[in-house]
């Protein structure tokens, strides 16, 4: 900028390209970047924060009490119980989504007519709205005049209580899951079958490997990557279950009765919700929500060494 | 065995329709039955039945007097098609510039952002509820939009397709005058419809369907969306089964649409994003 005569051209050109494209990489980034901070990191460190308070949204002081809130939750038989049962939900929930939804996938990939029709029928249930499911399927459910009630008596079976029963009521919904995401699960299968070479397979047919030989040692050590990537996926998303459980077994008094007959639904996410949003202990569920971040945070490096690549939850 | 060789043939290709159109029931029947009960009255809402004895739209007559239905249908679509519009723009925006503008930081920006996918949204919902509680964003649009408007997963997505354009053409896009800006919108953006388009449908009925966050940032009958209006409205309805299914009938009708329409891009678009994400 020596000379005001060719000021405006040379300021121009004055930047290098690598200078411009900084500059513009950076306009681009600011919103993005500025949103991020604001709305997930700087929230997040909140969580920690409010972890750390006795903080009760009715009380206007708020001392801080280091880690009160976790040894509180150490010590909570109803955290233990949700926890358990989240458990429970991710231990049926997985091997029962892997196996149904490999068994589609192959079947529809096997059969040459109508695969599309199955594939789309399939797929209906993951596009529909949860809590529209959740309600349908307590219908179904329900002990007197619900479908599978019915089912059951006309087959000469005894009727069951089902989401009203302390021993049943998760495994209904846990089962609802299944049945919700069972075509996504399959989607992902029938991509990673696709990507299998069929040579492999023709050649192990001519040298006599059976049906069931080809898929044991050929299909499913090759599926691994798309296996682990489910599994990963469904564990995390089934730590998170809560939808299904509001809507399926929650009492109509509006009081908090969520998480079924003596709670044996309740899910970690049910939990914390009633904690924070009925009981008004922000302290405490959040200190909840920051373990099931570290749980989350533990899974999601174990398959980021497996699989190099982020998961979306 | 005594089975000839045609026989066992046809019966290893019938076999796996056999499997699947039974699973295919057990997919169907509840939608079905969904239907079915709610155009029923009477004691017959309690027969196994699928064609009702004596139809009815009262159930559906109930909820659009009685309720705010049409009110919770809009601002579900609002909401969604917002929130789709905004992930768009700016995860396709920050994808690239991550992936084809150089900046200084640009790792450590990228590697923040994906850090950002390891919180559960869980975590965040207290501190949302007490910051917009702050701002006063509680039981607006914008408080229910605003933890949407970007997403990480998006960015990354939008940032793994762009990286296959080839740098010439964005080059010839430059040398023919267009800024950076224009490169992005007129040469990169096209080039990666397909991405966008299973984007939006990602988001579209991932926002469509959301319940965590609308059922706490909505307080209001009329703010509420349909997922939200159709939990509190099923809970007080008691045993009204009738009315009940006349509602989650009102609510999967649209997505079942949409799916009739887009079906091959709607799971195209879930398995390509499900894996090559």
């Amino acid at each position: 900028m020596t000379s005001a005569g060719s000021g405006v051209s040379r300021r121009k050109r004055g930047l290098s390209l690598q200078q411009r494209t900084s500059m513009w990489g950076t306009a681009f980034m600011a919103i993005p970047m500025l949103f991020f901070l604001l709305v997930r990191i700087y929230p997040a460190l909140v969580a920690f924060n409010v972890s750390l308070h006795n903080w009760n949204i009715m009380s206007r002081s708020r001392p801080f009490i280091g880690f009160a809130n976790y040894a509180t939750m150490m010590a909570d038989p109803e955290f233990w119980n949700a926890a358990r049962n989240t458990l429970v939900y991710s231990v049926i929930i997985v091997p029962a989504s892997l196996a149904l939804g490999l068994l589609t996938a192959y079947l529809i990939q096997s059969v040459n007519r109508a695969r599309g029709t199955y594939r789309m029928v399939y797929f209906l249930p993951y596009i529909t709205p949860t809590v529209a499911v959740s309600w349908v399927w307590r219908w179904l459910f329900f002990k007197n005049g619900g479908a599978i009630n019915q089912i059951l008596i006309a087959l000469g079976m005894r009727p069951q209580p089902f989401l009203e029963s302390v021993h049943q009521a998760l495994f209904c919904v846990a089962s609802v899951v299944v049945w919700q995401g069972l075509g996504y699960y399959m989607v992902v299968f029938l991509a990673g079958l696709e990507m299998i070479p069929s040579e492999l397979k023709e050649a192990a047919t001519i040298d006599g490997a059976n049906r069931w030989q080809v898929f044991r040692t050929i299909t499913l050590p090759l599926l691994n990557p798309t296996i682990v990537f489910l599994a990963v996926l469904g564990t995390i998303r089934s730590l998170q279950i809560f939808t299904e459980i509001m809507n399926m077994t929650s009492g109509g008094s509006g009081q908090g009765d969520l998480g079924g007959p003596l709670g044996s639904t309740m899910s970690l996410v049910v939990y914390i919700y009633r904690v924070a949003f009925y009981q008004f202990k922000f302290g405490y569920a959040s200190a909840m929500t920051v373990a099931l971040f570290f749980v989350i945070l533990l899974i999601t490096l174990v398959q980021m060494r497996i699989l190099n690549k982020p998961v979306e939850y | 065995m005594g089975e000839s060789g045609p026989v066992r043939g046809r019966f290893a290709r019938i076999w796996p329709h056999v499997v699947l159109v039974a699973g295919i029931l057990t997919v169907v029947f509840p939608f079905l039955w969904m239907f079915a009960t709610s155009f029923k009255q009477g004691a017959d809402i309690y027969s196994i039945g699928l064609i009702p004895k004596q139809p009815t739209l009262r159930n559906f007559a109930h909820l659009l007097e009685n309720t705010m239905y049409p009110r919770w249908f809009l601002n579900s679509l609002i909401i969604a098609a917002i929130v789709t519009a905004s992930e768009l723009f700016f995860d396709s925006m920050a994808g690239y510039a991550l992936a084809k503008l150089p900046f200084p930081g640009r790792n450590v920006v990228f590697i923040l952002i994906l850090s950002t996918l390891m919180i559960p949204t869980e975590m965040l919902i207290i501190p949302w509820f007490l910051m917009f509680t702050k701002t006063g964003w509680i039981d607006t649009y914008w408080g229910v939009m605003l933890p949407g408007l970007i997403s990480a997963f998006g960015v990354f997505l939008m940032r793994q397709f762009l990286q296959g354009i080839p740098d010439d053409l964005l080059n010839a896009g430059r040398i023919d005058g267009l800024n950076e800006f224009g490169v992005w919108w007129h040469v990169a953006l096209p080039n990666i419809r397909p991405a966008l388009g299973a984007l939006a449908i990602l988001v579209f009925l991932g926002n469509w369907n959301a319940y965590l966050w609308p059922v706490i940032a909505i307080e209001s009958a009329k703010m509420r969306t349909l997922p939200v209006g159709m939990s509190l409205f099923s809970g007080e309805a008691g045993s009204e089964w009738q009315l009940i299914m006349a509602a989650a009938t009102l609510a999967v009708i649209p997505v079942m649409v949409v799916y009739a329409m887009f079906q091959r891009q709607i799971v195209e678009g879930v398995a390509l994003t499900g894996m090559k994400g």
